[in-house]
């Protein structure tokens, strides 16, 4: 075990750092409570014994105190209100580009039994298990299933957003240093559901740019008999690369799976068209 | 018409095939012993028919201690999978059923009966009561959750395990993605003890509203009454939520509605809002009961009155309607908006607010007092800290964007346990200890209970706090196996060792039940207040006779028994000749267990989708509740003289 290890702690982008900025301050204010209850208890049960020669004082009777109770919900109420106000501000920031600046990148992604696919709107290009983002620049990741529910985690560049048939669901991410980075499906899909890990690869922009023309010239198409098949197929699969995939097929897998009833859905991927 | 399953037997792993059989054989070994000595007709009379409070608190403790043995045995099959990366000990299929059914006993087959033994024991002893309001009814909610229980259990041996978690989300569990009669045998499970559960809190709901002793106003309730009050309110209110989630997907799954498909207008999500409007009050039904024991234990041990009543009331009270309003959060992470996930983020932080008043109460009940290190205080002393610290990563969870790190990872895990085995488990064997001899006549032997207890806090411990750090290493939940290389291999191997010496303190509990049971002669409780407690049941003999009180007492004030000891006037409670009159107590019934094995019938059909059978066991609970709505005669009279007898026998005029 070393510190790396430990990818929460380890941001690689602006949101896992905010994410892992509320951790802290959370543990923080919740010791304010468990270290004083920790110290109290250690010496009450020791103080308080009942043997004979206990010279504590004894008071059977004394059960209510007014100023005691008052601190003891006043405590946790200014505990709770400050992390409140930091959770909200933080929630909010979050629906938001971690970048004003910087031309956001959309990635499309699929859960499938039991792997995962990326689709790049702007590149053309497809993979499988492997999600290769510029860095600097934020992502808008939009994540739908052909599949069970699942979830999207990247620890490092930031926490989940569960990936549902029929919806689209958008997830801001964002990395400032090239890396590799382990991610794994959050909820569970059955049967491969363990084997579900995945990696995102960071590089900078020039670097990114030739990574797309490099697949878009060695790699095969996905084809629509080829899609299909990824689908049902059932299986964990290694990493995959595809020049092209069907048009379209993000948007229709959506719409197939029961998203023609979901307005908010519906914008969300014509939004990111 | 042809079944859709044939039952195939030894679907399961041999391991969970082994803990049923050894449960098998438990009970065939049993039953031969009652064979043997002729006492089928005993265990009859006394035991499956019996509508006796007392009684049936005992069979909810029976069954939860062997369900905490078969969950216990899942937990220990799952940590030795775990132990090192890509194991082969279980495959996944194995492994998904071992997590699905762990999880669902655990908090349906083990959580839910210690409360309700401590229902059942308890509440009405404690409020000067002759039994429960609805004496029938409680029969029926035991046999109820046991064949519940029973057709969980079964399903390992026919037919294979559900394997979808104990959540069971759709759309994971509907055929398309599970078919199979696994998911069945969740949704009927649950749905059997459900309704006893249901009939339970109503039960006890209408006990303490109406049947409490002359005199004891609602402030003069004792914290345990309070905190069931509590908790049946909850579960009244709660446990609706459940079965309509339960039926509809039951429907999706046999008649091939579109409920949770996306498919044809359903959503999954539904699902999801629905289990957890009932999963997160369930958290607290399973709580309040054990926040009653401690209140209960930590004065009787201290020598000295509860710190701050009506605080207590008043965070109880607070919970049980609070924990309504936050379901939420355990899906922070489905895309609902800042707004909403702000609000269910505040609010649950806000739980601990009451959470965290009760724990300084507590330890302000023990300072200034006179601390008894006996076995009931040391569970609840081990508890403060272990739930404090249970509250705090609660706190963390509900801070949204933190939960975005946390959520489905081991961090999750630890959090729970923490709370549901440092609370609710702990809460239990804390009660356990405590009224056993009021239950059974003897105590339990402390030596051998202290081991337990050692090996299970350190255990718990190392179990457990490893795994906080193997989430925020990455680490989700239910997965089978992972690659090494991830650092997650020591700690996960730390986590299996702690994992067995809980399991190794299990055993130890186990054997201070049996070596107690053998030297009951020695243990045995002759005053009926072996611990100098507080409440109206220590002033009954242990264990305490069929209709509880000779004479009703009059509640004057709180803690009446021990006002009345410290004043010398302890006698005032003991029963009179001229005071003496006919008793009126509920009849036994073999109706409850007949009813309840015709809906076991009625499970098993829809299981299997066996139309014919489901229409024969609704049959028969039509038929029994039938029968019992023209039974005339439902009670009998204990003639006075017959209880003048009983009382002097016990030495108590
Ligand atoms: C201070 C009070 C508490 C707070 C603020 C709190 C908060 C949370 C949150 C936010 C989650 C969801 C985390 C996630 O899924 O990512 C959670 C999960 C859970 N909590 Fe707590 N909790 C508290 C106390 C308790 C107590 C007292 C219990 C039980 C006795 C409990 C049992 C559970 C269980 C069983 C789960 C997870 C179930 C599952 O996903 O399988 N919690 N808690
Ligand atoms: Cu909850």
């Amino acid at each position: 075990m070393n510190g790396d290890h430990f990818l929460v702690l380890n941001p690689a982008g602006p949101v896992a750092r905010i994410e892992l900025h509320l951790i802290v301050v959370s543990i923080i204010l919740v010791l304010i409570v468990v270290i004083p209850v920790a110290i109290l208890l250690a010496y009450i049960t020791r103080r308080y014994r009942d043997h004979p020669d206990n010279k504590a004082p004894y008071m059977p009777e004394w059960s209510e105190s007014k100023v005691l109770e008052i601190i003891w919900w006043g405590i946790p109420v200014t505990i709770i209100a400050i992390l409140g106000v930091y959770t909200a501000y933080d929630t909010f920031a979050l629906v938001k580009p971690p970048e004003k600046n910087a031309t956001p990148v959309t990635i499309q992604v699929t859960s499938l039994n039991w792997k995962w696919l990326f689709q790049y709107p702007e590149q053309g290009i497809a993979t499988v298990n492997e999600c290769d983002i510029p860095v600097n620049r934020p992502v808008q990741f939009v994540i739908t299933a052909n599949s069970p529910m699942n979830g999207f985690w990247v620890p490092q560049l930031g926490g989940q957003e569960y990936a549902m048939p029929g919806m689209a669901m958008r997830l801001w991410l964002q990395a400032d240093h090239p890396g590799i980075f382990y991610g794994h499906g959050g909820n569970f899909t059955g049967r491969g559901y363990a084997k579900m890990d995945f990696h995102v690869v960071s590089r900078p922009s020039a670097q990114f740019a030739q990574w797309v023309q490099t697949v878009k010239k060695t790699a095969p198409a996905l084809t629509s008999k080829g899609y299909n098949q990824l689908v049902s197929s059932q299986n964990n699969t290694p990493t995959l690369f595809y020049s092209s995939y069907p048009a379209g097929s993000f948007e229709r897998t959506i719409r197939h799976q029961g998203g023609m009833y979901m307005q908010r859905d519906l914008t969300i991927i014509g939004a990111s068209k | 018409m042809l079944p859709h399953y044939w039952p195939t037997p030894v679907t399961g792993d041999p391991l969970i095939y082994g803990a049923d059989v050894s449960i098998a054989l438990v009970s065939i070994a049993i039953l031969f012993v009652l064979f043997y000595y002729k006492k089928w007709g005993w265990l009859w009379r006394e035991w499956l028919t019996t509508v006796d409070h007392k009684k049936i608190g005992i069979l909810y403790v029976i069954a939860a201690l062997l369900m905490l043995f078969r969950g216990g045995v899942d937990g220990l099959l799952m940590r030795t999978q775990l132990a090192q990366p890509n194991m082969h000990f279980l495959e996944s299929e194995h492994y998904n059923q071992v997590f699905s059914t762990h999880g669902t006993i655990m908090i349906l087959f083990v959580a839910m009966p210690f409360m309700f033994a401590l229902f059942n024991i308890v509440i009405p002893l404690q409020i000067g009561a002759r039994d429960v309001a609805f004496p029938y009814l409680n029969a029926i909610s035991f046999w109820m959750f046991f064949f519940g229980a029973l057709l969980l259990n079964i399903s390992f041996v026919i037919g294979g395990s559900p394997d979808a978690g104990w959540v069971s989300y759709a759309p994971l569990t509907e055929k398309q993605f599970d078919p199979g009669p696994g998911e069945n045998f969740y949704l009927m499970a649950l749905q059997l003890s459900g309704i006893g559960s249901m009939a339970t809190g109503i039960n006890f709901l209408v006990t303490i509203l109406r049947m409490r002793a002359p005199g004891m106003t609602l402030m003069r309730m004792p914290l345990l009454t309070w905190a069931v009050l509590a908790a049946s309110i909850i579960i009244i209110y709660a446990f609706p939520a459940l079965t309509i989630a339960l039926a509809l997907l039951l429907i999706d799954r046999v008649a091939g509605a579109h409920f949770f498909t996306m498919g044809h207008g359903g959503n999954p999500m539904m699902y999801t809002n629905l289990f957890w409007i009932w999963g997160h009050p369930e958290v607290y039904i399973v709580l309040l009961p054990v926040f009653g024991v401690f209140s209960e234990v930590f004065p009787a041990f201290s020598g000295k009155r509860v710190f701050g009543y009506s605080s207590m009331v008043a965070s109880l009270m607070a919970i049980s309607i609070v924990s309504f309003l936050l379901w939420a959060h355990h899906f922070f992470t489905m895309g609902a908006g800042p707004g909403v996930n702000t609000y269910f983020g505040i609010a649950s932080m806000a739980i601990g607010i009451p959470t965290g008043v009760k724990v300084f109460n507590w330890m302000f009940t023990m300072y200034r007092g006179r601390i008894r290190m006996t076995m009931p205080m040391r569970w609840a002393v081990g508890f403060i800290p272990n739930f404090v610290i249970g509250g705090a990563t609660g706190v963390m969870l509900a801070a949204a964007p933190g939960d975005y790190q946390y959520h489905n990872s081991f961090f999750l895990i630890a959090h729970f346990h923490q709370v549901l085995i440092g609370g609710t488990i702990y809460g239990s064997l804390a009660g356990m200890y405590f009224w056993w001899p009021k239950m059974f006549g003897f105590t339990l032997d402390e030596k051998r209970g202290r081991i337990a207890f050692w090996l299970w806090n350190v255990g718990f411990y190392v179990t457990f706090f490893p795994q906080y750090l193997l989430g925020l290493m990455g680490m989700t939940r239910r997965i089978y196996t992972y690659p090494p290389g991830m650092g997650w291999t020591n700690l996960n191997l730390l986590s299996t060792i702690g994992a067995f010496l809980m399991g190794l303190g299990f055993i130890y509990i186990v054997w201070d039940i049996l070596y107690s049971t053998m030297h009951r002669s020695e243990l045995k409780d002759v005053t009926g207040d072996p611990w100098n407690a507080r409440s109206l049941e220590w002033s009954l003999p242990s264990p305490p006779p069929h209709y509880n009180f000779a004479v009703v007492p009059t509640v004057t004030r709180r803690d009446e028994w021990w006002e009345l000891k410290k004043s010398g006037r302890a006698d005032v409670l003991r029963p009179t000749a001229q005071d003496i009159e006919a008793i009126h107590m509920p009849n036994n019934s073999g109706k409850p267990i007949i009813f309840s094995v015709f809906f076991f019938i009625v499970g098993l059909g829809f299981v299997f989708e066996w139309y014919a059978v489901i229409v024969i066991g609704l049959a028969g609970v039509l038929a029994t509740m039938l029968l019992r709505s023209v039974e005339e005669d439902t009670g009998h009279h204990i003639p006075a003289e017959e209880v003048r007898h009983e009382e002097m026998a016990l030495g108590r005029m």
